[in-house]
């Protein structure tokens, strides 16, 4: 049997991404994906004719220029399109507009609060001296403190370089930063409950904290540090829906010789003398290599495809343990026309970028509170996104497809498992609360795709469907991600690797782990690097 | 002129879209062109941009100059002016043309519409009246019209235009191949529809007499409703023509008419534009001129450059060597561009230095403090920017 330098579990973004910049080395690299289709989860599906869903992620803002610019993907059939004008909805009718122009978003927050118009520049200051410094980390391999190997000093070294910039009083908030909630990271700064309760959505996303939770703040930064074209916080659109972004950074591997194999699930990593050698398919074929790249999350990649009598001691419990909570559900809708909102105006450019259920901040909470009791939100927190009033290509000319990201949504329900009446029910609660918004709603709906934790685990593998694939807390960060001592996309057992968000800097469709893990692997190799430096260091 | 108005005489003109314009232009973000009031942006430049790439948008041409030339020798004439053989354009065809001085020099650049055996438009950026006659001078049957203010006319660019088009009733105009011109009844009058424009985009330019120019934006823009049309301005067209790598006055040419400094303009040639000057054909304004230059190769080298880094190279000198001790030419324009992710320019090279190495000095601010960085040049060979549908016959729908 042909034998290869690189077998990549899991055709999403990062393992492309793995594979591409591997392939680019000369190696000869096979990536093999469950799914008949690539893309895990960034992917554009049609389930209603005419509609091409973004199944799973739906916008992108983390997906670092300088490797999208260094794989040539805009040649390879990707552009990026920001979208304007989000809408936040709160109590009794009010909405504040996130306008993309400065000085009207300042009237805007004038409107509801002349203290917190002014706390915005602030706030927007602060947050930006933090995305600053995390940027930098994005597209390197984050130092193991405990080690004297003169990589790890130099990048120790760097990272406090970096730190120290801030100056003495912001290195004290920087930490207090990490570990506050973003609740009371907003109380400082806003007075305004409509104002805090659109903040502290970024806070939360993806995430099984409430916004009065610890640790909630970091995600908040998480979400404003990416950019789209150096515009920071911005987020935009794939033309032709997520999917265009894992099919382009396909077409990048194969334009440098890479294979890939759907339909070609991983039953379990071969491991001969303590090293990775190949894998088995689920059809029983087996296949080798010099490495083996798993793009799954930590606790699957450990749990499921792994013997545990392969693995060193406590590595198996540490999977086990990893924090990868399933937190919420997706609702894909297929519209017959362009729903109109109350207390928005019919404006050509707001609108149309997203809607943002926030309530209030403890409306919110409320909404977290039904997810510890195993319970789906009776009043979510749903963030809506309409790409096809952006995006030509993903519904028929006039109709419209709308992305609803919604949230709680537990993973295991205290009444028993999943089934296909309760998942219903989950997308009737949020039609329902959409509908509330913008009479009418559910006269437009013609399809919906309704997906639960259960659903985005079956189909795309994410344990609990977590869409980080694991926690962002600071215990599973930077050199803790996915465990201490293992950091650097070396897995325990050697020859084995991981290229998944479960690695630094984590969660998002940034393809930065998948190009981390390519520069350890060459590295190992003793192939010269492919992968590009970070275009962030001037800003 | 409205008398009552002291300052008249020192007002903008109006286009007549202009109503339409200012009711989308809710930036009051305008700027002028050719004596006209014209748009910056409307609401957001960036917007504006990723409409001409994604969707679809329009952009008022009114201003530009336009010259109707007519009688028996008006092809010889035009032929006698431009560099290019107009004797081998075909009718109802646009060529993209350049004229130039006797010495060479670029006098400006335009496209010119055969509309009948014995009837040319000529359009171009700056006014040329006078040089249009001076090379009328000789012969017998040419009339040469200013037909700008006869015609309202709007660029229509972007990847969902052909599929507007055909909503607004404009049957077979996915037929029309780049640079062919197509007529459409609209209105009792017709509606002139040429595939040209200056996005590197899909796109057309629509031609109709001004009386029924807001028919036509109403009607364009109900066609338009459901595929993204939006008015884009100055700032979107620059950054879109700069990426299909189209020269502009003012930026990668000064106009030899307007030039005071010994060969501080330019020749075709050096704007890499050889492919228009025809020596086959006899006689035109510059021939010996260029055909010398020809022979010797341009001074300089208008080339295509994607700089390394983020920071656009606007106004850098660049250097043979890192030191920056060796210098070999200067940024024309410069941009990130966001559609293919890379930080682009145009820049004119010294001929002879074109296959070495090319470093930009480029400065930038950052919080009101100025920094320098030196960045690796690489020439590109074709624009930055050129999708398969720019030139696909029939386009598809986006």
């Amino acid at each position: 049997m042909k034998g290869y330098d690189a077998i990549i579990i899991g055709a999403g973004h990062n393992g492309l991404t793995n594979a591409a910049y591997l392939a680019k080395a000369g190696l000869n690299v096979v990536v093999v994906e469950k799914n008949d289709y690539i893309g895990g989860a960034a992917v554009s599906r049609v389930m209603h004719e005419g509609w091409t869903y973004s199944s799973c992620s739906y916008v992108c803002s983390m997906m670092r220029q300088a490797l999208h610019r260094d794989l040539n993907l805009t040649k390879h059939g990707l552009l990026l399109v920001p979208y304007l004008g989000t809408v936040n909805f709160g109590l009794d009718g009010q909405t504040l507009v996130s306008y993309h122009e400065e000085q009207a978003m300042n009237l805007e927050l004038q409107r509801h609060s002349l203290h917190d118009a002014d706390a915005m520049h602030r706030f927007q200051t602060d947050l930006g001296r933090y995305s600053q410094l995390i940027r930098k980390t994005l597209l390197r391999t984050p130092p193991d403190p405990t080690s004297f190997r003169p990589r790890d000093i130099r990048e120790m070294l760097f990272l406090a370089k970096e730190f120290w910039a801030l100056g003495e009083k912001e290195i004290y908030e920087y930490v207090r930063f990490f570990t506050m909630s973003a609740a009371d990271y907003l109380e400082s700064y806003f007075e305004n409950d409509l104002i805090k309760a659109a903040m502290a959505s970024s806070g939360i996303i993806g995430t099984a904290l409430g916004v009065y939770s610890p640790g909630s703040s970091y995600i908040l930064l998480h979400h404003v540090m990416g950019d789209v074209d150096g515009s920071i916080g911005a987020w935009g659109l794939a033309r032709g829906g997520m999917g265009a972004i894992s099919n382009a950074i396909a077409g990048a591997l194969q334009e440098h010789g890479g294979e890939i194999r759907t339909n070609a699930g991983v039953q379990q990593v071969l491991v001969k003398n303590r090293k990775a050698v190949g894998v088995v398919l689920e059809n029983g074929d087996e296949i080798y290599a010099r490495v083996v790249v798993s793009n799954l999350d930590a606790k699957r990649t450990f749990t499921k495809i792994m013997d545990r009598d392969d693995l060193p001691p406590g590595i198996y419990e540490k999977a086990k343990n990893f924090k990868i909570r399933g937190s919420s559900g997706k609702v894909n809708i297929a519209l017959s026309g362009l729903p109109k909102f109350t207390g928005v105006p019919d404006n050509r450019y707001i609108n149309r970028g997203g809607q943002t259920f926030n309530g209030s901040m403890e409306t919110m909470e409320r909404a977290y509170d039904c997810w510890k009791r195993g319970r789906w939100s009776d009043d979510p927190f749903i963030e809506a996104v309409i790409p096809s009033a952006w995006d030509p290509t993903v519904a028929p000319v006039g109709k419209h497809w709308m992305s609803t990201f919604v949230q709680y949504c537990p993973a295991k329900l205290a009444d028993g498992p999943w089934t296909p009446e309760k998942r219903d029910q989950f997308g009737q609660t949020v039609i329902d609360k959409i509908e509330r918004y913008s009479p009418g709603f559910k006269d437009l709906i013609v399809h919906m795709e309704v997906r639960t934790p259960h659903e985005i685990e079956q189909e795309i593998g994410l344990t609990e469907g977590n869409i980080f694939q694991g926690e962002l807390t600071i215990d599973q960060l930077l050199f803790n991600r996915p465990f201490p001592g293992y950091a650097q996309y070396r897995m325990p057992v050697k020859n084995l690797y991981m290229c998944g968000s479960s690695t630094h800097p984590g969660g998002g469709v940034s393809a930065t782990c998948g190009a981390n893990a390519a520069r350890e692997i060459l590295m190992d190799l003793k192939r010269p690097n492919t992968v590009p430096q970070d275009d962030c260091y001037d800003e | 002129m409205n008398t009552n108005d002291p300052y008249a005489g020192e007002r903008l003109k109006l286009s007549p879209f202009y109503p339409r314009e200012e009711a989308l232009n809710i930036r009051n973000a305008w700027s002028d062109w050719n004596g006209y009031k014209f748009a910056d942006y409307y609401y957001d430049a960036e917007y504006e941009y990723f409409c001409v790439r994604n969707t679809c948008g329009t952009y008022n041409i009114c201003p530009m100059q336009k010259y109707h030339v007519v009688g028996r020798d008006a092809e010889a004439m035009l032929n006698r002016m431009v560099t290019r053989d107009l004797s081998k354009q075909g009718l109802n065809r646009v060529s993209y043309v350049v004229w130039c001085t006797d010495q060479g020099r670029m006098i400006d650049d335009g496209t010119i519409f055969k509309l009948a055996s014995d009837k040319f438009m000529l359009t171009c950026g700056s006014p040329c009246n006078a040089w249009l006659e001076m090379s009328a001078f000789g012969f017998d049957d040419v009339t040469i019209t200013d037909v700008t203010d006869d015609f309202a006319a709007l660029a229509f660019q972007g990847p969902t235009s052909c599929a507007v088009l055909k909503k607004f009733g404009l049957e077979g105009i996915e037929t029309a191949k780049p640079f062919d011109i197509m007529r459409f009844p609209f209105k009792g009058d017709t509606l002139m529809v040429s595939r040209t424009g200056f996005t590197g985009d899909l796109g057309y330019e629509l031609w109709i007499k001004p009386e029924l120019a807001l028919e036509l934006w109403d009607q364009l823009y109900d066609a338009g409703e459901h595929y993204g049309i939006q008015p884009f301005g100055e700032t979107a067209t620059n950054m879109a023509r700069l990426e299909a790598a189209f020269i502009m006055p003012g930026m990668e040419f000064n106009e030899a008419l307007k030039t005071i400094h010994f060969e501080h303009d330019q020749t075709p040639f050096e704007l890499s534009l050889g492919w228009l000057v025809d020596f086959k054909k006899p006689h035109f304004s510059g021939r010996s001129a260029l055909l010398k230059e020809k022979e010797r190769g341009p001074k300089y080298t208008l080339t295509k450059l994607d700089i390394e880094g983020n920071k656009p190279a606007e106004g850098s000198y660049i250097y043979k060597n890192k030191r920056c001790t060796k210098e070999i030419g200067y940024i024309t324009s410069a941009m990130w561009s966001p559609a293919v992710k890379a930080n682009i320019a145009l820049a004119m090279i010294l001929t002879e230095h074109l296959g070495g190495d090319m470093w930009a000095e480029i400065y930038y601010e950052k919080e009101l403090r100025q920094y320098s960085k030196v960045a690796k040049c690489t020439v590109k060979k074709k624009p930055f920017w050129m999708p398969a549908r720019a030139r696909a016959t029939p386009p598809l729908d986006y």
